[in-house]
């Protein structure tokens, strides 16, 4: 089986990698990359663990082939904030204990972060449906839900 | 499994046409992917159509009516104001497809070839007119959406074909269209019944009208008496019982976890005339 070479950016650094064509964009991040923010849940796009941005858009890095990604700009959780420098997102999530086992997080924080962008003022609706395909066992949703709403009064005060 | 990225739909549909395996298409790949994953399909070629020239465009033509590439996601369709003015029914019922991480990159092709009764975007691409190019090893025909699906899972396309765009007609003046599905949460869910209906007026009188649904029969269904049931009417309680039954007698669903045959039978109605009612406001310029 030929492998494919890949170049891409992840988080604006370039990035190349060779692929089996049956790898997905989450099996190339984590075991080409160590790109490990990025979860595996379900595998088949039901559950979001693997959200990642493609060319600025939200999907599912198990529904994408690695080698589709050629030329594309990847954002994952690792290019919101390091550990002295967290994302907003991230330090209103600890503010409202908005994650236990943390698997589902860094998906959600992707998500949560391509709505702002799109959205800076989102009611309590568009964004719980625009979580819908971000599942989370540990939570029941509502810290999550109050976590993101505080976020994006936060980052309206700032800009 | 062997990946093809060509450069035009010929030199696709020439692809599929010489695999001696299995072949699948890919743009979005919400669904092969999952087949991929699960072991259900493992195809030999798998060919990218996404390298063509024009399959994310989004183009209006000179008569009113819209081009769409193949691989137009859901989400740039919910995202095009002038689209979802004409045809907000048919880009509704994309919309209702999974989750933004879905809609991100599923398709109106896409749902169309996985060839479910219950696709959410079909009947509101049949009630709307649509046809399809499809290229093939002897050129490009165009067919219209309701006669591509022929069976649960089953399409008309036969090897080497491949639908190369989706032509929408022009809205014209007095037009409305609504899609309606019932699901038992609100959210991310398979129809147990969908309804599209699409109608012009004269006056207060509906002159023309497609009414279509989906999840009852093993395919999605454009049903020509429900639209006679409406037709020349103002959509009065009389062509909305007439419409109804007519949805119903129209029903050869089956049983399952989602719904009995008696319960669809009964939304199918119930849905036909909610869908026919916005329809029918939104031709008078309602935004409902």
């Amino acid at each position: 089986m030929s492998k494919h070479h890949v170049s891409a950016t992840v988080n604006g650094d370039p990035v190349e990698y060779l692929c089996d064509p049956r790898e997905t964009l989450l099996d190339c991040l984590r075991d080409h990359l160590g790109v490990m923010g990025v979860k595996e849940g379900c595998g088949t796009g039901d559950c979001g663990a693997c959200s990642v941005t493609v060319d600025g858009r939200l999907v599912c890095s198990c529904l994408v082939l690695g080698v589709e990604a050629e030329g594309a700009e990847i954002g994952t959780v690792e290019g919101m904030g390091t550990e002295g420098n967290l994302h907003v997102l991230q330090e209103k999530f600890i503010e409202h204990a908005a994650l236990q086992c943390g698997i589902c997080t860094p998906g959600i924080l992707v998500a949560a972060e391509a709505l702002l962008k799109k959205n800076p003022d989102p009611s309590e609706t568009e964004l719980r449906y625009w979580l819908a395909g971000n599942l989370c066992r540990c939570t029941g949703y509502d810290k999550i839900i109050r976590a993101v709403m505080d976020a994006a009064a936060d980052m309206r005060e700032a800009s | 499994m062997k990946y093809h990225k060509p450069k035009t739909f010929e030199e696709a549909a020439q692809i599929a046409a010489g695999s001696n395996g299995v072949t699948r298409f890919l743009a979005g790949g919400t669904d092969v992917l999952v087949q991929l994953r699960s072991d259900v399909v493992t195809p030999d070629d798998l060919i990218d159509i996404k390298g063509i020239d024009g399959t994310k465009a989004i183009t209006k033509r000179g008569d009113g009516g819209w081009d769409l590439g193949v691989a137009v996601s859901g989400a740039e369709m919910m995202e095009h104001a002038e689209l979802k003015r004409d045809w907000p029914g048919l880009v509704e019922g994309m919309d209702l497809i999974g989750s933004t991480q879905v809609q991100g990159r599923a398709t109106l092709v896409g749902n169309l070839c996985n060839g479910s009764p219950a696709a959410d975007s079909v009947p509101g691409m049949i009630a709307a007119g649509c046809t399809v190019s499809i290229t093939g090893a002897s050129g490009t025909r165009n067919v219209p959406v309701e006669e591509i699906p022929v069976g649960p899972g089953r399409t008309a396309l036969t090897k080497g074909d491949v639908i190369s765009a989706v032509h929408i007609p022009p809205r014209g003046a007095r037009g409305g269209d609504a899609y309606l599905r019932f699901i038992p949460r609100t959210e991310m869910d398979i129809a147990v019944v969908g309804c599209a209906v699409n109608l012009r007026l004269d006056g207060d009188e509906i002159s023309e009208a497609r009414v279509v649904l989906g999840a009852v029969a093993p395919t999605v269904v454009l049903v020509e008496d429900a639209a006679k049931a409406i037709i020349g009417t103002a959509l009065d309680d009389g062509a909305l019982d007439a419409l109804g039954a007519t949805a119903t007698a129209a029903c050869n669903p089956i049983d399952d976890k989602r719904g009995t045959i008696e319960f669809r039978r009964d939304v199918a109605a119930v849905l036909a005339k909610r869908a026919a009612k916005i329809a029918y406001s939104r031709a008078k310029g309602g935004q409902q």
